[in-house]
């Protein structure tokens, strides 16, 4: 037991490689097709967009999954950041208030 | 050094996170250095918890197969938020931005954003950003795996929405008008839609690609 801490498995250290290389191709290779395309002004457009899209599509999915209490937290956090336009007081608004949902059972 | 000042609201996040991986992958009967491994390289905390679902041991060629199948669906969204830093990193040479994008993760993406959107340029940001995450996310894992109980409810103490609230909290001065209010009713209603007929992490790319067109496309 005390040396299978340490002991790899192979076929799981292939694993973990391809795991890397298709994170990494995915990391560099938005990234490396944006350096062959023009920047056109629409391209330019699209990519200013990109990334409230992927936020937006990103929480909806979770806030549903999550319901009433995290979406509660959820438009905490977006009043207090809208207000005092810092993100960590929002985000321990937010906790703060999951916290004390769960605390009443909710 | 400013990068990794930024990472301080989400560090809870971030241990509770990379530890939840840790007492899975103890639950599941990793090793300890297999554990360390994939935390450390494969540094995509969502997916790595994906693949723990299709692991199985011994580890057959399917199976590893499925593994980094799986991880190469949820982590497709790093294709667009790697083509959103374009603008930034194009300035830098190849040679140093290329390694530096081994880092990048929702986290720091977010917050090196908020400092280029506030007029910030220096790419130092995100690269000091990103090596203080990783280093965080590394270690956290070693507490999980061998502590796993202590930390096997992060609901209680809210933890778990501090990822979304974060992303919440960033969205708020990304909105400047009607152009955002459409386009991010588009992103949201295709995301809810491909949520619905296929779960999984599908809809984080088609709506946010949905989302991106209609913002190419729609006048202020």
């Amino acid at each position: 037991m005390t040396d299978a801490v340490f002991s790899v498995d192979g076929m799981f250290l292939l694993a973990i490689a391809g795991m890397t290389a298709v994170t990494y191709a995915m990391r560099a290779g938005g990234y490396w097709i944006m350096g062959r395309i023009p920047l056109t002004p629409r391209i330019h457009r699209a990519l200013e967009a990109l990334p409230g899209a992927i936020i937006v599509s990103t929480i909806l999915p979770i806030a549903l999954k999550g319901g009433v209490p995290v979406m509660l937290c959820l438009v905490v956090s977006a009043v207090v950041m809208a207000w005092v336009r810092k993100e960590f007081i929002a985000v321990v608004f937010a906790v703060g208030a999951a916290a004390a949902m769960r605390g009443y059972g909710l | 050094m400013r990068g990794a000042l930024l990472c301080l609201p989400i560090l809870p996040g971030v241990i509770a996170f990379g530890a939840a991986f840790g007492t899975v992958a103890a639950q599941k009967g990793l090793t300890f250095a297999e554990t360390l491994l994939i935390n450390s390289f494969v540094y995509a905390g969502a997916s790595q918890f994906v693949a723990m679902e299709v692991y199985g041991d011994p580890l057959t060629w399917a199976g590893c197969l499925a593994m980094i199948g799986v991880t190469a669906a949820v982590n497709m969204r790093m294709l667009l938020i790697g083509a959103s830093l374009r603008p930034w990193l194009g300035q830098v040479p190849g040679i140093q931005t290329y390694p530096s994008l081994f880092l990048l993760t929702d986290i720091n993406w977010l917050l090196t954003l908020r400092q280029y959107n506030e007029g910030e340029r220096d790419w130092g940001i995100y690269l000091g950003s990103g090596i203080f995450t990783w280093t965080v996310w590394s270690l956290s894992v070693i507490p999980g795996y061998f502590l796993g109980s202590l930390v096997s409810d992060p609901k209680v103490w809210g933890l778990d929405v501090i990822m979304p609230a974060f992303f919440v909290a960033l969205l708020v001065p990304l909105w400047k008008g009607r152009r955002q209010t459409l386009s991010w009713a588009v992103a949201g209603g295709v995301a809810i839609a491909t949520w619905y007929l296929f779960g999984g992490y599908w809809g984080i790319l088609t709506g946010a690609v949905s989302g991106a067109v209609a913002g190419a496309f729609l006048d202020d």
